[in-house]
């Protein structure tokens, strides 16, 4: 019998171990939100939002405050669609600005909101109007190129 | 004295014994996992299987997940100085140790540490005449010899490579953080960013379909010895399957790693 229960004890000390650890794994890395935080959700429209990747962060002044859960493209207007959803605390203006950035020089691309003055806040759902969209280190450069050869 | 016509009668002979036992070890597997319709389980031998599969592999796949967090570290905090870069540390111990090191090195230390055991186990079976004589008392050796220990691997294999990869995180954050003094919420906020759960099930999908690999063919192996064309019995036989059975095995594993990684990337 004491043969029989310490098998039993070690397969089960074995299965909470590996399952602590997926736990852990899926908890902490793999960013599932089991006691997911309540958000709501806005739409941004883009000219263009090339680079920018489901899962992006959205920050306000600099700190992370939600994510890009869609892109999509609007096929009257060929514009994209992006929406975030946020940190239901965070209040946003509704002429705030939202803009398409990249953290460093080869990082990701994030969606930076910017603060506006209104004291109109945005309601779940709506869209914000203001948007600048991707810098595209390529199109700079070949502009800044063509622009001063065509000026000579 | 090998004429050319000779040695193309030889290769034929190789390509057929070998599609041959192809065929042997698939009907088996087919034999195996039609027991999961048989019911009841044998929940007593399963866990006995997961004991010797999961519990008692815990300790060496931790000491291992520890070495190769370490050395991953250390590697890509050399390689990312250089760019001045330190801070990606953690992404890309993350990275490397879910998607790929943790599962393929689990199923490769569990081929040499279980796999070869359940080989040579299955073999001595077989050359003692002792599955001979429980299909003679109308026990089904496929539920109770092998479905037990194909349930086994599967069960344990993805929690050993849960095992593998937390304790290496962890070793790469020794490494990282306290060693080379990189920030330790750059380590885990840049691991959180770049590990998605894409990554981990992907992980996950391999250690399982690992499993099955590892158990189908090192169960088969054992079984079939018998089979085997211009077969050996007793101790050398057992050797031989043995061997068979642990390159095959770990053969299949980087192979399917290929496949699975180039189907889910």
């Amino acid at each position: 019998m004491r043969n029989k229960s310490s098998i039993e004890i070690s397969v089960g000390l074995f299965l909470v171990t590996g399952l602590l650890s997926l736990t852990y794994l899926t908890l902490n890395l793999g960013n599932v939100g089991v006691f997911a935080d309540e958000t709501y959700t806005l739409y941004a429209r883009f000219v263009s939002s090339s680079g920018l990747k489901r899962g992006a962060f959205v920050e306000v002044g600099g700190v992370r405050v939600g994510t890009v859960q869609n892109i999509n493209v609007d096929f009257d207007s060929y514009e994209s669609i992006v929406e975030i959803s946020l940190d239901p605390n965070i209040k946003l203006q509704d002429d705030s600005i939202a803009s398409i950035r990249t953290s460093g020089i080869i990082g990701e691309k994030f969606l930076k909101i910017s603060p506006g003055g209104s004291e109109n806040y945005l309601v779940p759902g709506d869209e914000i109007l203001e948007t600048e969209s991707s810098i595209n280190i390529e199109e700079l450069i070949s502009k800044y190129i063509f622009e001063s050869t065509g000026k000579e | 004295m090998l004429s050319p016509h000779s040695q193309l009668i030889a290769v034929g002979k190789g390509c057929l014994s070998s599609l041959e036992e192809l065929g042997r070890m698939s009907i088996l597997f087919s034999h195996t996992v039609r027991q999961i319709f048989a019911s009841p389980w044998e929940f007593e031998s399963i866990s006995r299987q997961v004991r010797f599969v999961g519990s008692r592999s815990a300790v060496v796949i931790a000491v291992a997940g520890v070495f190769v967090g370490m050395v991953v570290a250390l590697q890509f905090h050399d390689t990312l100085a250089r760019f001045g870069s330190v801070s990606l540390l953690g992404s890309a111990v993350g990275l490397s140790l879910v998607r790929e090191l943790g599962p393929v090195l689990t199923g490769l230390i569990i081929v040499g540490r279980v796999g070869s055991a359940t080989t040579a186990e299955i073999a001595i079976m077989r050359t003692d005449n002792q599955i001979d004589a429980i299909e003679c008392m109308a026990i089904d050796p496929y539920r109770y010899l092998l479905f037990p220990r194909l349930i086994a691997f599967v069960i344990a294999a993805p929690l050993l490579t849960a095992i593998f990869n937390v304790v290496g995180i962890f070793g790469g954050w020794f490494v990282g953080v306290v060693v080379f003094k990189v920030n330790q919420g750059a380590y885990f906020a840049s691991m959180a960013d770049a590990v998605l759960l894409g990554d981990l099930t992907m992980g996950i999908t391999k250690s399982i379909i690992f499993a099955v690999l590892t158990a189908w063919i090192c169960m088969a192996k054992g079984f079939l010895m018998h089979q085997n064309h211009g077969m050996v019995f007793g101790a050398e036989g057992v050797s031989n399957v043995t061997t068979a059975a642990v390159v095959m095995a770990s053969i299949s594993i980087l192979f399917a790693d290929f496949v699975i990684s180039a189907l889910m990337l």
